[in-house]
């Protein structure tokens, strides 16, 4: 191996990713910062307001970059669970518990905007649409992996319990998300479609776009501040921890 | 010990302790009967009502039952040793889980879906949508042991296990619920249930093929 090459299991330590995600969590802050504050003044101030939904509509720049993440973050989830399956790295596994409460907040935020736009779009709070009741299922997965790993006390059982069952989940999110469509489609009494017929427009597509990658700067950022506190509070007891100069303060 | 033998022994040994210890099997047979006997007091006695939501209540009833036996399909097999002695045999663990599944069905399984059209009846369901849901429970079930299995292996000698279980498997049974209620709505209002037993059909191969596999790399987890 040259030199030059980057030898990615020296960051699976996670003494060495310690330092490594310190110095990337202000970057990922700040790019969010900055990307959500631009995405959200363009989409209350630039993007023309809708000729059918009027203002309410700006809600969706908030909405869909949310449900978006919240789908996202769950495969990257199971993603890092598998290869902490199969690489044993114990790192992985602290990746994959970092990003669970991450992404069921993105899942509740998700769903609370969709009620708020609902209320003056549909009249109604709720309804039983596939992508609506598959998103919840979603929170539901979400809290099922998070307190599985709440509820046990060894930290390596727990690691591989809760990717095991991120694993399973993630093999049946497209099966309830089909299952869930198809139940949906046959039940018409209630349903609403959320597609709309005319394509967005460029601004609006920006924007979203813009919104999407803060929040995906803001995923980040959280998430390895996160592990970062997972690796302190797993290795308090080593002698690496008890050198770092944050510790040294008392 | 071939495998086949060994998952026949394991089968057999299991079905003679549920015959020792009926209370289970009954208990959570009558808790089905409970659950699905409560609507009426709770939405009133109309007919036409309850002939509607019946297949939903039948169903929903059934999750619930299994949710419940699943706690103890691994738990007392942990607590003498046994489960570990399975997994150091040199037989697959996923064969050894199967049998313990299809024991665990047949002991509390099968009941739910032989009590199912008398529950039915009380719906005034016609005798065609008894069948389908006879159908679809005997479709049904035996994949929600298989998808439940998972969840009990993971959650072997934890506080709260029985809640626990719930909470991560109830999410993966929605397929199977929406396709099983599914079938006999379809009969009820004509469209044919066909289409929604080749799914559940499917889902149980699609389990039957996975979920050991699952199972077993969870109890190695567990059993550590």
């Amino acid at each position: 191996m040259s030199a030059r090459s980057i030898s990615w299991f020296r960051f699976s330590s996670p003494a060495t990713f310690y330092h490594l995600a310190g110095k990337m969590v202000p970057w990922f802050s700040a790019i969010a910062v900055i990307l959500i504050g631009v995405g959200l003044y363009m989409s209350l101030f630039v993007a023309p307001t809708d000729y059918k939904q009027g203002e309410g509509y700006r809600i969706i720049f908030v909405h869909v970059p949310a449900a978006w993440m919240s789908m996202f973050i769950y495969v990257v989830m199971a993603l890092w669970s598998g290869i902490g399956l199969v690489f044993n790295t114990r790192l992985s596994a602290m990746m994959a518990q970092a990003l669970a409460p991450t992404g069921a907040m993105f899942t509740f935020l998700a769903l609370w905007t969709g009620a708020l736009w609902g209320k003056p779009m549909w009249g109604t709070w709720w309804v039983w649409d596939a992508r609506l009741t598959s998103e919840l299922i979603l929170l539901f997965l979400y809290i099922g992996f998070i307190a599985l790993q709440g509820a046990i006390d060894d930290n390596r059982r727990a690691d591989r319990a809760g990717a095991i069952l991120a694993l399973v989940g993630v093999v049946n999110v497209p099966i309830i998300y089909y299952s869930v469509t198809w139940w949906n489609t046959l039940h018409q009494g209630a349903s609403v479609s959320i597609s709309k017929g005319s394509s967005m427009g460029e601004v609006m597509l920006i924007t979203m776009l813009i919104m999407t990658f803060g929040f995906w700067a803001y995923a980040i950022a959280v998430s390895l501040s996160r592990v970062r506190s997972i690796i302190l509070e797993r290795d308090r007891e080593t002698t690496w921890v008890s050198e770092l100069p944050e510790m040294q303060v008392q | 010990m071939a495998m086949f033998d060994a998952f026949r022994a394991i089968v057999l040994r299991d079905l003679v302790l549920a015959m020792r210890r009926k209370t289970d099997v009954f208990s959570t047979l009558f808790f089905f009967v409970i659950v699905v006997s409560l609507f009426p007091l709770g939405i009133g006695p109309e007919m036409n009502t309850l002939r509607l939501i019946a297949p939903g209540v039948v169903w929903v009833a059934a999750l619930l039952a299994s949710m419940l036996a699943l706690e103890r399909l691994f738990a007392t097999d942990h607590e003498d040793g046994t489960l570990e002695q399975m997994i150091l045999a040199p037989q697959p663990l996923f064969v050894l889980v199967l049998g313990k599944v299809a024991a665990h069905w047949l002991a509390t399984g099968l009941p739910l879906v032989a009590m199912a059209p008398l529950l039915g009846l009380q719906y005034d369901l016609s005798v065609p949508a008894l069948e389908i849901l006879l159908y679809s429970l005997l479709l049904g079930t035996p994949a929600l042991s298989l998808i439940g299995a998972i969840g009990a292996a993971l959650t072997i000698g934890l506080r709260g296990g029985g809640v626990l279980i719930s909470l991560l498997v109830l999410p993966l049974c929605i397929p199977i619920l929406i396709f099983g209620a599914g079938a006999v709505e379809a009969n009820v209002s004509g469209l044919g249930e066909q289409g929604h037993l080749f799914m559940l059909a499917a889902l149980l191969v699609l389990a039957l093929l996975l979920a050991p596999l699952a199972t077993a790399a969870a109890l190695r987890v567990s059993a550590e």
